[in-house]
């Protein structure tokens, strides 16, 4: 069962690096932004994915709080785009 | 108990799938709109299935993985809408020329309130 865990944080790793490539290549500031959303989310499943594969209780509420943060980074940001700040 | 664990490993695989290909999309789709449609609803998918496959694996973290796929739930739709607004009122256009557009009149009107 370990080998699945594996496979997951190797898709994971391949993901978080292409949402990179279009975080550092994306043509405008909302690409850049949409980029990071995604990004966030990714490495909120890695932390909880990390707590599996270490056995520690306490990752569970690093993923939680880095969903919250993110979140209020990207909604932040969104405003700002608007121009609404 | 076992068979509760090999559920959970079924949905942590089929999560990091949905992971995957949301980052795909976010690749190698063409403009904003459309990354944005990939990138969020994939990855919710994908996120939600991964921590409640982990949840499965451990019952006792059952509590906390649950909270996050509610808090996922909500935020993540809400934050993809104010991007998508927020890029409109930015004037992005989308790659494709657009057939129609509902939010245009009410954009205006708003504007004329401002």
């Amino acid at each position: 069962m370990e080998i699945i865990i594996y496979i997951a944080f190797s898709l994971i790793l391949l993901g978080l690096i292409l949402g990179l490539v279009r975080f550092v290549k994306g043509p405008t500031a909302a690409d850049r932004v949409v980029a990071l959303d995604t990004m966030s989310i990714i490495a909120t499943s890695a932390f909880a994915l990390m707590a599996l594969f270490f056995d520690r209780y306490i990752y569970i509420d690093v993923a939680l709080i880095y969903a919250v943060l993110g979140f209020i980074g990207v909604i932040v940001i969104a405003r700002y785009l608007e121009g609404a700040l | 108990m076992e068979i509760l664990m090999y559920i959970g490993y079924g949905f942590v695989l089929l999560g990091s799938i949905f992971l995957f290909l949301g980052a795909l999309g976010i690749y190698r789709m063409p403009d904003v709109y459309n990354r944005l449609q990939a990138g969020t609803k994939a990855t919710t998918l994908g996120a939600m299935s991964l921590i409640m496959g982990v949840g499965f694996i451990e019952p006792d973290w059952m509590f906390k993985a649950f909270i996050i796929v509610i808090f996922i739930a909500i935020a993540n739709p809400l934050s993809s809408h104010a991007l998508g607004r927020g890029a409109y009122r930015a004037s992005l256009t989308p790659f494709m020329k657009k057939k129609m557009d509902a939010y245009e009149s009410e954009f205006h009107q708003e504007k004329k309130e401002d």
